[in-house]
């Protein structure tokens, strides 16, 4: 194995430059290192005005997603050897404004989850209970795997229709509706059903490419999530044109 | 170069690519998507041919003739074979992407995706046999 | 916490249609086009003779079928390049005008569908 590998990092320094430009760094390879181990590296020993954000280093907090030759990774979940003998290719994630070198502005997405009401509803009038709601182990496995999302954002960096439509919620928003809405104890699915099932912007702006599933780290499957509640969607409609003077 | 601009505070000069007109070349991921949806438009010229073939049958035996010599045409042939390329390609991932699209509950359990893809192909298998049974008996 | 109504938009039941097309597509088409556009005109199998077709077509069951498959089958066209054309050529600027060819065409075709197959025989 050899000892060096390169790095090819985005630098964008908004104060001079106008578009990202790319610096290499050749730094050690060491077998146990992740992409974020020689991003650290390089902060630590070569360039400390490298930007970037990491938190956990684990694969569990969502915050050091980059594009690592082209794939949206976490890149402390990516390891060197992998490509070795390199340079490997460290850009910001796409599909969202660059504020500085690998650091990417979330808003858009931080704006557009609140509207799906990604929390627990209740309709009933009850107090809340003394002890916990009680659910079922079936109850629980109906929208676990839509809970386990981290908020990386690898989801939306490799949807194309989030890059090309600006109103598009994405991928990550409504799985995580789609986590409340298949929830036993919520009863919000109504509330959520304008901004989910909007002319513009919601799942029908979705076309089933299903990079979000691939790339996501948590095997979250987002694209299932959309598709699945298009169909609840569909169902909605239908009920609200047979049965307009129901409850809905 | 950047222009002659005092940068401080709260002055953000994020960069936001265009996306190009040929982003679906970029990845292979991407081509074989829009292939797939381009497979639609094979959907709408069998539709065509098959209105074309309904038409010269109900004319006549004459007719009819005219359309078999039709689609024996080179060109004509070149095209129904991409289509039938296209319209195999779309019934595959239509079938590959069904089980992540739908949930099916049979007492309480939930039914293993690779069931819903089976039958698929079984149900494909069927209807094609009873068609042809039906053509060409 | 009153129960919200959604918003009218006619976007489900395209999609509905879409989705309808895709599954009759995938099953009739490739057999149907394997058959007429490529097995018989290469003869690797004997077409059908006219009388025999004739009797088929005629047949209410045939014709309902044949008459579902041209109309989700345009459906299902319209849709998947409506948005096909929204995303790959980012053309969603002229949206009005797309889904009028797109969902007008498949109008279109189907009443020339129904004209075609449930004509007297």
């Amino acid at each position: 194995m050899a000892d060096h590998i390169v790095m090819q990092v985005t630098r964008y320094r908004p104060d001079r430059d106008k578009a990202p430009t790319t610096q290499d760094y050749e730094i050690p390879l060491r077998k146990d290192w992740a992409v974020l181990d020689g991003l650290n590296h390089i902060k630590d020993h070569m360039d400390g005005t490298l930007s970037y954000r990491w938190s956990c280093r684990m694969g569990i907090c969502g915050s050091c997603g980059m594009n690592v030759n082209g794939e949206p990774r976490l890149t402390c979940g990516t390891f060197l050897t992998d490509y070795a003998p390199g340079p490997v290719r460290v850009e910001p994630l796409s599909n969202f404004p660059v504020v500085r070198d690998l650091v990417v502005e979330i808003g858009d997405f931080m704006n557009k989850l609140p509207t799906v009401k990604p929390w627990l509803i209740r309709t009933d009038g009850e107090p809340p209970p003394d002890a916990e709601y009680l659910q079922t182990p079936a109850e629980l496995e109906d929208y676990k795997q839509f809970s386990m999302c981290i908020n990386c954002m690898l989801c939306y960096s490799a949807c194309p229709i989030y890059g090309l439509d600006p109103d598009f919620l994405g991928p990550a928003a409504i799985a995580l509706a789609q986590r409340y809405n298949l929830d036993s104890r919520d009863h919000g699915g109504h509330e959520r059903l304008d901004a989910l099932a909007a002319a513009e912007g919601g799942v029908w702006s979705c076309t089933f490419v299903g990079e979000c599933t691939r790339v996501c780290p948590k095997h979250v499957d987002p694209a299932g999530a959309i598709q699945r509640y298009k169909v609840t969607a569909v169902n909605q409609s239908v009920k609200a044109l047979l049965m307009p003077w129901g409850k809905r | 170069m950047s222009e002659n601009v005092e940068y401080g505070g709260y002055y953000a000069r994020w960069y936001r690519p265009r996306i190009s007109r040929l982003w679906w070349l970029r990845r292979r991921s991407y081509l074989v998507f829009v292939l797939r949806e381009l497979s639609c438009v094979f959907v709408a010229w069998f539709v065509v041919f098959l209105l074309l073939l309904a038409r010269a049958v109900a004319a006549g035996e004459r007719e009819y003739q005219r359309f078999l010599d039709l689609s024996a045409n080179p060109w004509m042939l070149a095209l129904n074979v991409v289509a039938l390329c296209f319209v195999v390609f779309h019934t595959i991932t239509w079938f590959a992407l069904t089980p992540q699209a739908m949930v099916v509950r049979l007492r309480g359990r939930r039914v293993p995706g690779t069931w819903i893809l089976v039958l698929n192909y079984l149900a494909w298998a069927a209807v094609s046999a009873v068609m042809a049974w039906v053509i060409l008996s | 916490m009153s129960a919200a109504t959604p918003k009218r938009t006619i976007e489900p039941f395209l999609w509905a249609l879409f989705s309808a097309g895709g599954v009759v597509a995938a099953m009739l088409v490739p057999g149907l086009l394997l058959l007429f556009g490529v097995a018989f005109p290469l003869g690797w199998l004997d077409p059908p003779d006219h009388a025999h077709l004739l009797a088929v077509l005629r047949h209410p069951v045939t014709r309902l079928v044949l008459l579902a498959l041209c109309v989700l089958g345009l459906f299902h066209w319209a849709h998947r390049f409506r948005y096909t054309l929204y995303d790959g050529l980012q053309l969603e600027r002229h949206k009005e005008l797309i889904s009028l060819l797109c969902y007008g065409g498949a109008v279109v075709g189907s009443f020339l569908a129904a004209g075609v197959l449930l004509q007297a025989m």
